[in-house]
């Protein structure tokens, strides 16, 4: 079981309480797909990819990232059982959207990049270590499923 | 996932903006990679201080930021302009190439919290395959 300290759960808590879903997830997403093109290829139906701009603006891309950030809340209430909290999604990503769980890196290291970016100088060293630690835990639970 | 002549502007344009922190980018990026990635720390044991902002810290921050320009200046052909330190990385400091990722990555996180408008997605990519392929050259000698 993953062990958290007191500081790791309060950063963790205030990064999340402060975070607008809606811009954050948008950001992401959008940044993820331009920054690393070939993860374009899990969102053939969504419309004009077409270039960074065509991607900034699209709708159905925001209304994703959205979706993929709330994701996040899943282990943010289960902080003590994240391994178990999503064995559903992993099977959902490995078996209906075959999703190779080296994207789920990608689009942390894009997270953290637009967090750092929105939080300046408060996204300390010690809150990037206890972001990126609550990320790892999720994407090694993301991966359990594959087979 | 070489250079195309938009990212070589890109980064140059870039670089322009944020060089005048230079000093800064390389202290903060070094500060959190022995933070967030404790085992870095095993190339420092001769240091005094560890700590974020800490002296040593800030002077090697600003060594490593040299040889960042020093890629910019050479960006038409990285792995020629960094043969001294590719040379100096295989041989001496022996660095596991695994860190050059580790820092490229703190140095994006310094850039997007220095320069939130500038640093855009399109700036992002241009960077991380510039600092990508900063990485390789550095790797030449190794092996």
């Amino acid at each position: 079981m993953v062990e958290w300290t007191d500081e790791e759960r309060a950063a963790i808590s205030n990064i999340f309480s402060k975070l607008d879903y809606d811009e954050i997830g948008q950001k992401s997403l959008s940044r993820c797909l331009i920054v690393y093109p070939w993860t374009q290829r899990y969102f053939g139906g969504f419309g004009n990819l077409y270039n960074a701009e065509a991607i900034m603006n699209n709708p159905m891309i925001a209304k994703h990232g959205t979706t993929v950030l709330h994701g996040l809340d899943r282990a943010l209430k289960n902080m003590d059982d994240i391994k178990n909290t999503y064995a559903e999604l992993s099977v959902l990503h490995s078996e209906k959207l075959h999703v190779d769980p080296d994207n789920f890196k990608l689009l942390s290291d894009c997270l953290t990049i637009v967090i750092a970016g929105k939080m300046g100088n408060a996204f300390t060293p010690e809150y990037q270590a206890s972001f990126q630690k609550f990320l790892s835990v999720v994407v090694s639970a993301l991966g359990r499923q594959y087979h | 996932m070489s250079l195309t002549a938009k990212d070589k502007k890109m980064v140059k344009a870039f670089w322009a903006k944020v060089a005048g922190k230079a000093e800064d980018i390389g202290c903060d990026a070094l500060s959190r990679t022995l933070v967030v990635y404790p085992q870095t720390k095993t190339y420092f044991s001769h240091w005094k201080d560890l700590s974020p902002g800490s002296a040593p810290v800030r002077k090697h921050g600003g060594t490593i930021m040299g040889g960042i320009s020093l890629a910019v200046a050479s960006i038409d052909d990285i792995s020629a302009g960094l043969l001294a330190l590719s040379e100096l990385h295989a041989f001496k400091l022996r660095v596991d190439p695994a860190n050059f990722k580790i820092l490229s990555h703190n140095i994006l996180v310094v850039l997007a919290i220095l320069f939130p408008n500038d640093f855009n997605p399109e700036a992002h990519v241009a960077m991380d395959k510039f600092l990508a392929a900063v990485g390789r050259a550095l790797s030449e000698k190794y092996r």
